[in-house]
């Protein structure tokens, strides 16, 4: 599943630039009309109608609702975590792409299936499944429900496929005859590694981090059951968000959703500056 | 191409079945030991709760609509992407991947402040020319369609520009018009694509949590879907039916994944 979003190749359509010649014939612009009529009562006007909301009480209002201590404890620890988790994906998803791609072995197929589990699941069920292993009854002896920790193992949790499927095709495809000419010219296999594979697999990493980031700050469904939303303690951003819109204050609300979707935009900004540089160095 | 040491490549391998083994396959164990603890029977007793299989027909509802709205939208909007030039492309390209990354709960505060019958800028006058969209099916089924817009478009976009349109001019210059085209040249072509899209759709809609909770109200019996299910019965200490509702849900998830790796391999080869 997000392969098919994150391959660079499918993101190749953004040749229009502005002012280029419209090329539409009658029936596409309907199309396009209505196709954009649709997009934008379904998208874009309800995220603008947040941004508004939100600057409903002017600049310091703005100001206060997102220094209120409850509610910055909970953008530190949301980012906070999300860090941490985009660091092991780096780490742990380079590593199971690598595994995936160069490596033969039985139940290869099973790990690549497994990958998608979390795109698929759905995320409450996520947090409960988690629970069963490392909740109040773990085979483990391991509790973390409640603690900073169960965040983390969420995050980790419906983040996995982001890096692996990034960088997976990448891998695939690079050119062998790279890494043995290097080879035969006596790069040991470090310099190989580090040379030839790391630099090839960057943007792809990078494209991956940016989009398991972004999950990681916008995740709610695995934290309800999971992390307990103490305040203060292991209550997320979007939790806070919840509560907001539970108690009736939609200004706050959208004044911290707006710091969600600033992540979000800035994750697609970067994912198109990296997909052209790409595009432009192939 | 380069290879591990044999004790480096022996340590990537575990390292990696050992991490995706217990962050994955443990946990989707052990909710069907739990599910199953208590036999078939409470599995059973489950689902002749009627809140329960309300929930999930729901659900499936919801779902069938934004599959198909989706679908449309997403071919739709493939074949504009891809097959015209238009200003603004770019920047509407990007926008589309944009739901992929807001929040579930922000998807449901957005569709509230328009489409919300007390305050919402459109919601008012929606609700008294009798469309109520807010804690009713048409917002769950904006909703979802939200959280899932660039499923489709995305597996359909590059399958449209590796088989270029040789073939559609051609069908166009022997006189096919424009459904012809569509119908005849362009769908078979990127059929596995509608398909895989219509699968993640499927699955990302079946599942979906925090937008619902918000737009439905979570109305037991109404508008609650499974998912919201499984959150209430956890809660209330009626932990088999969480467990069995859950099962069921990830049946469905790891089936629609199997679909998908069982298709596009198949494709690759033809």
């Amino acid at each position: 599943m997000t392969s098919a979003v994150l391959d660079q190749d499918t993101r190749a359509v953004g040749r229009g630039r502005p002012g280029v010649r419209s090329t539409l014939t009658p029936g596409a612009s309907l199309g396009l009309g209505i196709a954009m009529t649709w997009f934008s009562l379904l998208v874009l006007i309800p995220l603008a109608a947040i941004v508004a909301t939100a600057g409903q009480n002017g600049w310091q209002g703005y100001v206060d609702t997102l220094t209120n201590p409850q509610t910055w404890a909970a953008i530190k620890l949301t980012v906070g975590q999300s860090l941490l988790v985009t660091g092991v994906n780096v780490v742990m998803g380079t590593m199971i792409a690598w595994v995936l791609v160069r490596d033969r072995f039985w139940g290869k197929r099973l790990l690549d299936l497994m990958i998608d589990i979390p795109f698929a699941m759905p995320t409450i069920v996520a947090g409960l499944v988690l629970l069963g292993v490392y909740g109040p009854d773990s085979p483990l002896g391991i509790n973390v429900s409640n603690t900073r920790t169960s965040v983390t193992l969420a995050l980790a949790f419906v983040t996995l496929p982001f890096i692996v499927r990034t960088v997976q095709p990448v891998l695939a495809e690079l050119d062998a005859d790279v890494e043995e000419a290097a080879a035969s010219l006596g790069a040991g296999r470090l310099a190989v590694l580090r040379r030839i594979v790391l630099p090839s697999i960057i943007p792809a990493v990078t494209a991956g981090a940016a989009l398991s980031f972004a999950r990681a700050i916008s995740e709610y469904g695995s934290l309800v059951l999971l992390s307990g939303s103490l305040p203060f303690h292991t209550e997320a951003v979007s939790v806070r968000v919840f509560s907001f819109i539970e108690g009736g204050d939609r200004t706050s609300a959208a004044a911290l959703a707006t710091i969600m979707l600033g992540v979000a935009l800035a994750v697609i900004i970067a994912l198109d500056v990296i997909q052209r540089r790409v595009a432009r160095r192939g | 191409m380069v290879e591990l040491g044999a004790p480096a490549k022996w340590a990537a391998r575990l390292l990696a079945l050992a991490y995706v083994f217990l962050l994955v396959g443990w946990p989707v164990i052990t909710l069907a030991q739990h599910t199953f603890a208590d036999g078939w029977s409470s599995f059973a007793e489950t689902f002749s709760d009627p809140d329960v299989t309300h929930a999930l027909a729901v659900t499936v509802e919801i779902s069938i609509y934004a599959v198909l709205i989706n679908t449309v939208f997403g071919i739709g909007m493939g074949v504009l992407l891809v097959r015209y030039e238009f200003p603004g492309k770019r920047l509407l390209s990007a926008l589309i991947d944009l739901p992929m990354s807001v929040s579930p709960v922000v998807i449901g505060l957005a569709l509230m402040l328009v489409y919300s019958g007390r305050y919402g800028w459109f919601g008012p006058t929606l609700e008294a020319n009798g469309l109520v969209v807010i804690f009713n099916s048409p917002g769950m089924v904006m909703a979802t369609c939200f959280v899932a817009l660039p499923l489709v478009v995305r597996e359909v976009v590059p399958v449209l520009e590796e088989v270029g349109d040789d073939q559609e001019q051609a069908a166009r210059s022997l006189g096919a018009n424009a459904v012809q085209v569509l119908r005849r040249i362009t769908l078979p072509a990127i059929k596995w694509a509608v398909v895989y899209g219509v699968v993640l759709t499927l699955a990302r809609s079946l599942g979906e949590f925090g937008a619902l909770k918000i737009v439905s109200g979570n109305l037991t019996g109404q508008t609650q879907t499974a998912p919201l299910v499984v959150e209430q019965k956890y809660t209330n200490f009626a932990q088999n039916d969480a467990y069995a509702v859950s099962f069921v849900l990830v049946l469905i998830s790891v089936l629609c994944i199997l679909v998908v790796s069982l298709l596009r391999p198949k494709e690759s080869h033809s």
